[in-house]
This record gives C-alpha cells, structure tokens and sequence, in this order.
C-alpha cells in the first residue's frame, strides 16, 4: 500500500514535469532539455528563501516566480534566433542551456548535497502501513494543477490559441494569433508547473544538488513519451505509471537495474508505439 | 511506337482511414509513350504515383513493370527495378553540388559496383568507377544544359533548372519508366513550352516511357499521347487527349454544370 | 600494386593529404621530443578524443542524427578491453599484441551495439533518436555497473596498464581511422550518406539503401567508439562507470560542434584544444570552480550553434565565421598569386562544395591548394570529388 502510494506521488511529480515537456512540444516543436533543470532552479530557490525569510510559501512563491522567468528568458535568448532552424541545432542549443544553468548552481552552492526542508508532515496511518502526509499533499497538488491547466487550455482564450499554434503555427499566425507570445506563455506555464514539480519533489526527498533535475528530468519526458508526447492527459497518465513502475521495480530484486528497466521501457515504447498511448500520428507528405 | 506495355496497373487503390484517396485505377502505358495524368486538385494524382514508387502500399490491385509484379515494394527495390520519379515540390539535395546530386543518381548503377570497404581502402575500381561516374553525370548534364553550373549548389540554381536537375538525377538512374509530378508547375509560358521540348527530347534520346501529372491542360493535350483523368481517386476518362478532354463528364469535373 | 599507387598519384590532390601529414609531424616531434608523463597523458587523452570526435562526426555530421550516447560504446569498448587483457595477458605477455587483440574485439562488440542502436535510427528520427541513445548510454552504463565481473560499483581493476607510451599507439589508431573515414566520406559512399542526411525521401527515391546506410554508419562509429574505449582503459588503472556518463557524450559532442559538424578536422583541432583546456583547467581549477569547465561547454553549445543557424544571423555568419574569415585570407593570396602567374589561373578548381550548412560561403577556398594540376587543355577537367564537406 505504501509503495503504491508512493509510487503515485513521485508518479504525480513526473507527472507535473512532463506537463512542461508535453507543452513545449506540442507547441514550439521542440524537446527543452533544459527542462529538468528549471527543477533544480526551482529548488535552490526554495532554499535560498527559506534560509533568507523561514516561510515555506513565500518560498514556494518565489520559486514559482523565479522558474516562470526563467523560462521566459531561455525561450527568448537561446530558442527563438533558432525559430526555423533544423531541430538538430535546437536540441544542442537545449543541452547547452541545460550545462549552463547546472554549472551556475554548482560555481553558487557548491556540487554538494543541501538540505531543504520545507515543513515536515510526518506521517498517517492508512490501513496497516504507513503513509507520509507530503507524499499524499503531493498527489493532491499534482491532480489539481492538472485538472487547472486542462480547463485552462479547454476553456480560455488563450488555450485555444495554443491548440492552435501547436497545430500549424503558420495558418494560426495568418489568423492573427501572436504565436511568439503564445510560446512564451507556453514556457512560462510549463516552467511554473516544473516549479510546483521542484516543491512536490522536495517533499519526496529533501536536499538539493546541481544535478537534482537530469534524472527527473529523462525520467519525465519518458513519461511524456509513454503517454503521447503532446497530449496532456497522456503526460499524466505516463507520469503516475512511471511513478508506480519505478518504486515496485525498487522492492523487488530488480532494484539495482531500475534506471536501465526504466530507459529500456523508454526505448521499447519510442520504438514499438513512438506516439505512445494517446498521441496523434504524424507523417511527412511526399 | 510498339505495343510492348511497360507499366500496367490492375485495379491499384488505396485507402487512408476510411477516405478512397484512390481507387480501380487501370494503367496500360506502352513502350516509349508519353503519358498523361490529371485531374482537379485532390483527385488522387500523386497518391497513383506514391504507390507506383512505393512510398505509399496500395490496399487494393496490383501493378507491373515489364510483367514483373512490384506491389508493395519498397522505394528502394522499385528505383531500382526501374522506376524513377521527380517530386511536386522539388526535393534535390540542396546542400550537394549540382554534379553530385547526379551521382547521387547513378550509385545504383551495376557497373559501378563498388563496397565501402574498397573505397575505404581505396582499391583501384573506386578511382575507375569514379572517373566513369563523372563522366557519365557530365554527358547527362550537358543533355540539359546544366554542365556549365555542375560545380554549384543545388539550391542556388533557378526554379527552371532545379526541375529539370531533377529529371536528369531521375535519368541517372536508368529507369525504364520516368514518373514526373507536375513538372511545368509554377513556370511561365515560355520554360513550359521549353520543357516540352525536353520532355519529348527525354523520350527520344532515352527511348524513355514517361508518365506525368500536369494541370496545364494545354500541355498535357500538345504532349501525351494518351491520358487518363482521375476525380476524386477514380478513373473518369481515358483515350487520346482529345478523346478524353472532351468527354462530358471530364469537362464537367473541371468546370462544373 | 604499381596500379594501386598510380591511381593514388592520378588523384592526388595535396590539401586531402594535408591532416595525414600534420599528425604524423606532431607524433613525430612528440617522440622526439621525449615527454614528460603530464604531457604523455595529455598526448594519449587528445588521441582517444581524436578518435571519439571524428567517429562522433561521422553520425552527427554526415548523417545529421544527433547521438548522445557515444561515451556508452566508449564505455563497453573500456570494460570488454580490460576484461578480455585480465583473461590473456598472462598467456600472450606482449603488451602490444593484447592491446591491439583488445582493440579488435572490443571495437567489434561495440559495432554490434551500434547495429543495435542504428535499428533505432531507421524508426526514429531527431529528437527522439537523440532520447533512445541517451538512453541505451545510460542503460550501458547501468548494466556495467552491476556485473560482478566488471567489479562492480568499485570499477574494473586494470593491472596491465600499458603504459605511457600509449600515446602513440592512441595517434597511429586515429590516423588509420582517419585515412578509413576520409576515404569513405571521399567516396560514392559518401554522397549517398550526405544524400540520405539532405533529403532521405529523394535519396529513397534515387534507390539509396538508407537502411544499409544509417546502419553502416552507425556500426562504424561505433566501432571507432569502442576502440577510443579499449585504449582508454588500457591506459588507466581501473575503469569506473562514472567516466562514461552522459557528461563525456556531451564533451564528444562538444568537441563535435565547436570543430563544425561534417568537417573532420575541424573535429581533430577542436578534440585536441578541448582536451587542452580540460587539462589545463582541471590543475588549474578545485573543487566547486571546476564547474567553469561546464560553463564553457555550455558556452560553446550555445554560441556556435546559434551563430551557426540562426536565420537572423545568416549575413553575420557569411562576414565573420571562420571559414568566411579563412576564405577571404585565401582569396587575397590568390589574387596575389594570379597576379604573377596569370597562366595559372586556367588551371584552377572550382569547389564541388557541399557544405553542411545551408549558407555557402562565395570564395572558393580551395584554389590556392589545388593549382598543381597541370593545366592540360584535355585535363582541364574542373571537377574535383573533394569538396569542403570533409
């Protein structure tokens, strides 16, 4: 019971990560790199506020604020001069970024380990096995965010004029839609939701380094991948399986392999269904 | 003119979800013809092509090359069992000179074999072999007057001559068939009336059969020896060019009641 | 044989040869000059760096698919080498023969990794192959980490170090990988991989087996991958998985980028001059300000590849790349050059560039390097197959 419970909630962390890619991509086309590593900018935010003013949600604010600018600013600088570029030089200009703000964090805090602990919930009885509340808080987080952003998208104004940039951006420009600052919403709301992911993720394990977000970073975009990239039921969906494979492989005698099961799942899946579980199909026209 | 048929299709069609993007098409094209394809937009004109070069499998039918059975193949097999094509929106390799994107045209073929292993160790066929490809690329490029522009870029050759470096890397290949999709498209009068000339140039010195899609009616009808019109994926009218531009119900596809 | 070398002769065009000779002139004075061990390791290091860039190149730069699992082939390549060399020394006992023994069958065990991953290529393309290599690297890397007979977490212990002479075994592989990928890259073969990069429906269309293509290229590189790995092990005491991760793919791939993608010895000086900095910073930098070195590379990335494609900057690029630069410097000597031999001028070659960005740059840099052609009214033949794109 506990492993599923946490399965869900490091799943529902995924979860929030792989919103951020499945938007991007749906929407700008390309696969941000450096995604993980707002995450991990996310976190040293956290920290820096809390030993500054001691708040947990005036640092939970801060970081919001901090990764949504963030966002915004790598969107303009490094990804929009390569707007029609081949997506070969995107994804390199992607893992720079990603370099560039992992060698930052560790030349100010240090490639060490830092605690962060934002408040410390304890734990709840369920059943017979016990259950910690921030894994619970996590979940709920994760499904409210979700259904915000699905109504979001659906309903506002806003969101339509995503569908339609992500559908074919040239006819949504012809419309009138301004599809440079449909981007960069796009990145603002994804990085906001890695920084909401950067929280939940802190109260899973409660320390951050330099390198924090590489790993849920490639973990979430397998999510995406899983689920459809580009869909975002599919990204979540994607996210809680992922969530929910990782911890039942960690109990078993498997444990050591998690990571390769968990890539091998990524390359089989990319390879036998590319669209994933509930993407759309593309195909060149000759 | 024989009667010898090259291409021959029976019954081809093709359907994406649901949609008939063309169906019981019926091709008989005879050795060294010139033959015509059109069609309103949408009719399925390129979708006949996509299943004669393999890059779409035909759900129903069947077509032959010389009496050999290629349904299904693959794009690669189909080039080099002879049948060659050009694109609508031209597709040349735009960063390769235009002398190399015709030997890109002949690696196929036989008598210049070659593996990597004796062009990594440099065996004495592959300074043969490629001698005997330039030379080869060049003859084909003085045929249609590019041999002066061979050593530039693909894509900085004008529109005209980019169409007609497509059909000569198309020739490069020895195919028995040459397909071309839409090749007057987007050229004014005078390099259309030009590329007739090419084209019919094309059949003569190569003894080529030549299947084309074209919207120019004119040009289709001062060119081809037979036609068919396709609307939406079916065959409406095949014959002569006179024969089937005037049969009623093709006058009425492209202009309505 | 005489046949063989008459057609080298008939071929022979000097700026091809240029790379040969430069290394073989820095493994020579290196020799001589009778290093110090900091520079033999540093020597050694620029080899195996030689050998992964350019092998790297031959599937980012030719066949345009980005590959950021090359540390993983390394890393097999490391691990069967040292295994294989603890099994035979003590039977063969020359170190030469078990290193090159080594070398062959750990190439050949990444080779088959690599037709593995280029199955991969012929489904996927861009970003998602780009995701299954990083994958298959880390999963290789995983993988050598829990076999018991790797050692485990704690490293594969390697008690036969080759020693330092290592470095010129390391330059001799990559000269003989070198003269093996130019020629292929100088070859039909060649043409067909650019043709399959450029445009992989007309190269379909045009009866190119891209299958056999992405494949062979893969299963090279890959091979080159593995041999950089075997010589790498050899050359230390133990082999960690931690210096297989997804930071060595990225320096390959930097050195890949900043060298320019599809120009190999752009990749041979941007190999050597990282491995330079590397060097040179890690003495220079402790602990945390080692994170400068990411700084750079993250710099580099970003700059190069921005410069080099962004659309808005295409009319920068043509006045201020290098290979503008280069071109204008040689165009001036030319014009000095013509001024005293007019005759020669008849003689010269026009480029038969294709170039892996779009933007050719308008002065043809290869006339100076080319006028030794004999200006023979029949021979007056103005293609050369050797264009700018190796």
């Amino acid at each position: 019971m506990s492993t599923l419970i946490e399965g869900l909630s490091i799943g529902s962390v995924y979860a929030l990560i792989a919103l951020g890619y499945t938007m991007v991509y749906g929407i700008a086309k390309m696969l941000n790199f450096a995604h993980g590593d707002i995450i991990m900018v996310g976190a040293y935010a956290v920290l820096t506020t809390m030993s500054l003013c001691g708040f947990p949600l005036v640092a939970i604010l801060v970081a919001v604020v901090v990764c949504t600018l963030l966002g915004i600013a790598i969107e303009k600088v490094a990804y929009k001069p390569l707007r029609g570029a081949s997506p070969l030089a995107v994804l390199i200009t992607a893992i720079g970024v990603s370099y560039l703000l992992q060698g930052i964090a560790q030349l100010v805090y240090g490639s060490a380990s830092r605690p962060v602990t934002i408040i410390d919930m304890g734990n709840v009885q369920i059943g017979n096995s016990a259950v910690r509340v921030s894994s619970i808080v996590t979940l709920v987080v994760g499904a409210i965010l979700m259904v915000i952003l699905t109504l979001f998208i659906k309903m506002t104004k806003t969101g339509r004029a995503m569908i339609a940039v992500s559908e074919d951006r040239g006819a949504a420009e012809l419309m009138g839609i301004n599809v440079n600052g449909i981007i960069s919403i796009t990145f603002a709301i994804g990085s906001a939701l890695a920084a909401a992911a950067s929280v939940c993720y802190l109260f899973q394990i409660p320390s951050a380094t330099p390198t924090l977000g590489s790993m849920p970073g490639i973990k979430a975009f397998t999510a995406a991948v899983i689920g459809g990239i580009g869909s975002i039921p599919g990204a979540v969906i994607g996210g809680v399986l992922l969530g929910v494979i990782e911890n039942v492989c960690k109990s078993t005698p498997l444990a050591p392999f998690t990571t390769s099961i968990e890539f091998g799942l990524l390359i089989v899946i990319l390879l036998v269904k590319p669209t994933g579980i509930l993407g759309k199909k593309r195909r060149e026209k000759v | 003119m024989n009667d010898k048929i090259v291409l021959k299709t029976e019954h081809l069609g093709i359907t994406f979800g649901g949609l008939k993007a063309a169906q019981d098409v019926n091709l008989n094209i005879k050795e060294k013809e010139l033959y015509g394809l059109i069609g309103p937009n949408g009719a399925g004109k390129t979708t006949v092509f996509n299943m004669l070069t393999g890059v779409y499998k035909p759900t129903t039918g069947k077509f032959y090359l010389d009496g050999e059975d290629l349904t299904g193949k693959s794009e690669e097999t189909i080039n080099k069992k002879g049948i060659a094509r050009t694109f609508q929106n031209i597709r040349l390799f735009n960063n390769m000179s235009v002398i190399r994107n015709v030997l890109v045209g002949l690696h196929n073929q036989p008598e210049f074999r070659c593996s990597p292993f004796e062009s990594m160790l440099r065996f004495p066929r592959h300074f043969e072999n490629e001698k005997a490809m330039r030379d080869k690329a060049k003859e084909l490029l003085r045929i249609f007057g590019l041999e002066e522009e061979r050593n530039n870029l693909a894509c900085n050759l004008p529109y005209g001559k980019q169409r007609k470096l497509e059909i000569a890397r198309a020739l490069a290949t020895n195919p028995k068939l040459l397909l071309l999709d839409e090749p007057a498209a987007g050229m004014n009068p005078n390099e259309t009336e030009e590329l007739m000339e090419t084209v019919r140039k094309i059949r003569d010195e190569f003894n080529m059969t030549i299947l084309l899609i074209e919207h120019d009616l004119k040009f289709v009808s001062g060119l081809c020896d037979e036609i068919t019109v396709l609307n939406f994926g079916t065959v409406l009218a095949q014959g002569t060019a006179e024969e089937a531009l005037n049969n009623p119900e093709v006058v009425k596809a492209y202009i309505g009641n | 044989m005489t046949a063989y070398f008459k057609n080298i002769k008939n071929g022979f065009k000097p700026k091809n040869y240029i790379n040969y000779v430069v290394i073989t002139l820095f493994l020579i004075i290196s020799i001589i000059s009778q290093p110090k061990t900091s520079t033999t390791t540093l020597l050694a290091n620029m080899g195996f760096a030689i050998i992964l860039a350019v092998s790297l190149n031959l599937v980012v730069g030719f066949l345009g698919e980005l590959s950021l699992g090359h540390a993983g082939f390394m890393c097999i390549g490391a691990y069967i080498g040292t295994f294989i060399s603890n099994q035979i020394f003590d039977a063969i006992g020359s170190k030469l023969v078990v290193l090159i023994l080594t070398m062959i069958i750990g190439g050949l065990i990444a080779a088959i990794f690599g037709y593995i991953v280029g199955f991969s290529a012929l489904r996927l393309k861009g970003d998602y192959l780009a995701i299954v290599t990083l994958a298959f690297g880390e999963i290789v890397r995983d993988i050598c980490k829990n076999i018991p007979a790797f050692g485990g977490a704690m490293g594969l212990k390697n008690p036969h170090r080759y020693g330092n002479n290592l470095y010129i075994v390391a330059f001799v592989v990559a000269l003989i990988m070198l003269i093996l990928i130019q020629n292929l890259i100088r070859s039909k073969h060649g043409r067909a991989i650019t043709a399959v990069r450029d445009n992989e429906i007309a190269a379909k269309a045009m009866g190119i087996n891209v299958t056999y293509y992405k494949l062979f290229v893969f299963v090279l590189s890959s091979f080159f991958a593995g041999v950089a790995g075997v010589l790498y092990g050899s050359f230390n005491s133990i082999i960690l998985y931690g210096d297989f991760s997804f930071n060595k793919s990225i320096e390959i791939l930097v050195m890949v980028v900043l060298g320019g993608m599809g120009s190999i010895n752009g990749s041979i000086l941007a190999a050597a001059l990282i491995t330079f900095i590397n060097t040179f910073l890690q003495s220079k930098l402790p602990g945390d300000l080692s994170a400068l070195r990411l700084l750079v590379y993250a710099l580099i990335l970003m700059i190069v590849v921005i410069f080099n494609n962004a659309p808005a900057l295409h009319k920068y690029k043509e006045k201020y790349s290098f290979s503008a630069l280069f071109a204008k410097v040689y165009g001036k000597i030319t014009d000095k050059f013509y001024a005293k031999h007019p005759e020669k001028k008849q003689a010269r070659i026009t480029d038969d560039s294709a170039a892996w960005n779009r933007v050719p740059s308008k002065i043809k840099m290869d006339e100076v390097l080319s006028t030794d052609i004999l200006p023979d009214d029949k021979n007056n033949d103005t293609d050369t197959e050797d264009k700018r794109d190796e």
